[in-house]
C-alpha cells in the first residue's frame, strides 16, 4: 500500500513538473501570436481592403481586441505563476533539488515572463495605436 | 560633443535643414538622454551595491532593484516609444496633391534623378538633386539591380530603395544650403562612392534652374569643344549616355545634358573641373574602382581635352 502511494505521489508530481515547464512559455507564446497576428492582419487588411486614402481605422480596431485579449491570458498566466511562486514560506533562490523548490522557481519565472510579454504585447499595440494608415 | 556628433555639416542629421530631419534630431537627443539616466541608475545602483559596506536593508534592496533596473527603464522606454511613433502619422503622410514629386533611381553606382514636369513629361538628370526650400517633395524610389537606400541626412529619414517596387519619401527642405546624399544600404564594390549633391534653393531659382534643365543643349562654341563632340559620338559614348538635342541617347549611365552645370562627377565623388574630368575619363577605375564606365586610356592628350572642353559646355 505504502509503495502505491509513493508512486502515485511521484506520478503527480512528474506530470506537475511537465505541465509546469509549459506555462513558462505561456506568456511568450501569447505575444508571439498577437504580434503575427497584428501584423498579418495589417498586411492583408493593407493589401486587400485598404481605401484609396490608405485609412487602417479597422486594423486598429482588431489589434486593440487581440491586445485586450493576450493582456487577460498573460495576466491570468502571471497570477498562476505567482501563485505557484509564493506556495508556502520558502524564501528565493529557489535553488533546492526539491520538488517544492522547483515549483516555485518554475512559478517565479512565469511571473516574470508574463511581466516582460505584457510589456511586448502593449510595445506592438502602440505601434497600430499611432500608425493609422497603410502608408 | 555636439561638433563631434555632428562632423561634416552638409551630411548630418543633427544640424537639420529640413522638418524629417529636425524630429529625428530632436528624437535623438531625448533618446541620448533616456539613455544616459538609465545608465547612470543602473550603474549608480550597481556601484552603490559594491561601495556601500555593510548588509543592505532586503526591503529597500528590492525597491530599488525593481524601480531602478525595471520599472524605471520600462516607463522611460515606453515614453521614448510613445514619441518616436506619435511623429510616423505626419512623416509618412503623402505631400498635398499638387508638390513636386521627383524619381529616383539607383543604379550601381549612381543615381538617375527625374523631375515630373507634366502629364507624362519627365525631365532626367543624374546625380544631383536641386530642391525649392519651404515646399513639400515627394520621391518615388526605385532600383534598376540591388537594393539601395536613399538618405539625405540633413533633411530626414532614408528608404530603401528596391527593385520591381516603389517606395515613398516625402521631405520638406527649409534652409537654403547645400548638402550631401549617400546610399545607406550596401551595394557592392563602389557603395561609399554612390553619393550625390542637394542643392536647396529659392523658389523663383528653382523654377528657373528647372526650365533650363528641359532645354535641349546648343551647338558647341569654339574648335575644341566642337572637336569634341564629334569625338564624344565617334568613340561610342553616346551608347551610354544620353545628351538631349544630339544622336547620343544611351541610358545605360548617366544622362549628361547638363553635365557641365553639376558640382560634382562620378556620383559626388570629385568637384566637377577640368583636371578631375580628364582623370575621370581616361583612368575612370582609379578613381572610383568597380565603375561600370571603361577607362579611355587610349585617348591623346588633345582628344581628351576636347571631349573635356566639350562637357563642359554642357549648362
Amino acid at each position: 500500500m505504502a509503495m502505491t502511494e509513493t508512486s502515485n505521489h511521484n506520478e503527480i508530481n512528474k506530470t506537475d513538473h511537465v505541465t509546469s515547464i509549459w506555462w513558462i512559455v505561456a506568456a511568450p507564446a501569447v505575444w508571439a501570436v498577437h504580434f503575427l497576428a497584428s501584423y498579418l492582419t495589417a498586411a492583408i487588411f493593407c493589401a486587400k481592403f485598404a481605401d484609396s486614402d490608405g485609412s487602417a481605422g479597422e486594423v486598429q480596431l482588431a489589434v486593440m481586441a487581440y491586445t485586450v485579449v493576450a493582456i487577460v491570458i498573460i495576466a491570468g498566466v502571471g497570477w498562476s505563476g505567482r501563485r505557484r511562486h509564493r506556495d508556502g514560506h520558502d524564501r528565493s533562490p529557489h535553488d533546492g533539488a526539491t520538488t517544492a523548490d522547483l515549483r516555485r522557481m518554475i512559478g517565479l519565472s512565469t511571473f516574470l515572463l508574463s511581466l516582460l510579454s505584457a510589456v511586448a504585447t502593449v510595445f506592438t499595440a502602440l505601434v497600430f495605436y499611432f500608425v493609422e494608415t497603410c502608408h | 560633443m555636439s561638433f563631434l556628433l555632428i562632423g561634416d555639416h552638409s551630411q548630418s542629421t543633427l544640424d537639420p535643414a529640413g522638418h524629417g530631419a529636425a524630429q529625428i534630431a530632436d528624437l535623438f537627443h531625448w533618446m541620448l538622454g533616456g539613455g544616459v539616466l538609465i545608465w547612470l541608475i543602473v550603474v549608480g545602483l550597481a556601484v552603490y551595491s559594491v561601495v556601500v559596506p555593510g548588509g543592505h536593508r532586503p526591503r529597500l534592496t528590492k525597491t530599488l532593484v525593481i524601480g531602478g533596473g525595471a520599472v524605471f527603464p520600462t516607463l522611460v522606454l515606453t515614453s521614448l516609444l510613445c514619441y518616436a511613433l506619435a511623429m510616423l502619422p505626419e512623416l509618412h503622410r503623402p505631400p498635398p496633391q499638387a508638390s513636386l514629386t521627383i524619381d529616383v533611381s539607383g543604379v550601381r553606382w549612381w543615381w538617375r534623378v527625374a523631375y515630373r514636369t507634366g502629364e507624362n513629361q519627365r525631365v532626367e538628370t543624374a546625380n544631383e538633386i536641386r530642391l525649392p526650400v519651404d515646399q513639400p517633395v515627394e520621391f518615388k524610389l526605385t532600383s534598376e539591380d540591388v537594393i539601395h537606400s536613399f538618405w539625405i541626412p540633413a533633411l530626414g529619414g532614408k528608404v530603401d530603395m528596391i527593385p520591381g517596387r516603389e517606395t515613398r519619401l516625402k521631405l520638406h527642405p527649409n534652409r537654403v544650403g547645400t548638402f550631401r546624399g549617400v546610399c545607406a544600404e550596401y551595394c557592392g564594390t563602389a557603395h561609399a562612392q554612390m553619393a550625390f549633391d542637394v542643392l536647396v534653393m529659392p523658389q523663383a531659382d528653382f523654377e528657373q534652374w528647372l526650365r533650363g534643365q528641359q532645354r535641349d543643349v546648343s551647338e558647341p562654341s569654339g574648335p575644341a569643344a566642337t572637336a569634341g563632340r564629334a569625338l564624344f559620338h565617334r568613340k561610342g559614348c553616346g551608347a551610354c549616355h544620353t545628351i538631349r538635342g544630339t544622336d547620343a541617347g544611351g541610358r545605360v549611365g548617366p544622362d549628361l545634358t547638363h553635365f557641365g552645370s553639376r558640382l560634382s562627377l562620378g556620383a559626388a565623388i570629385k568637384p566637377n573641373d577640368a583636371d578631375n574630368l580628364r582623370r575621370w575619363i581616361s583612368r575612370t577605375h582609379d578613381v572610383k574602382p568597380g565603375v561600370q564606365m571603361p577607362a579611355f586610356e587610349m585617348l591623346n592628350r588633345d582628344e581628351l581635352d576636347s571631349i573635356v572642353a566639350y562637357l563642359e559646355q554642357l549648362n
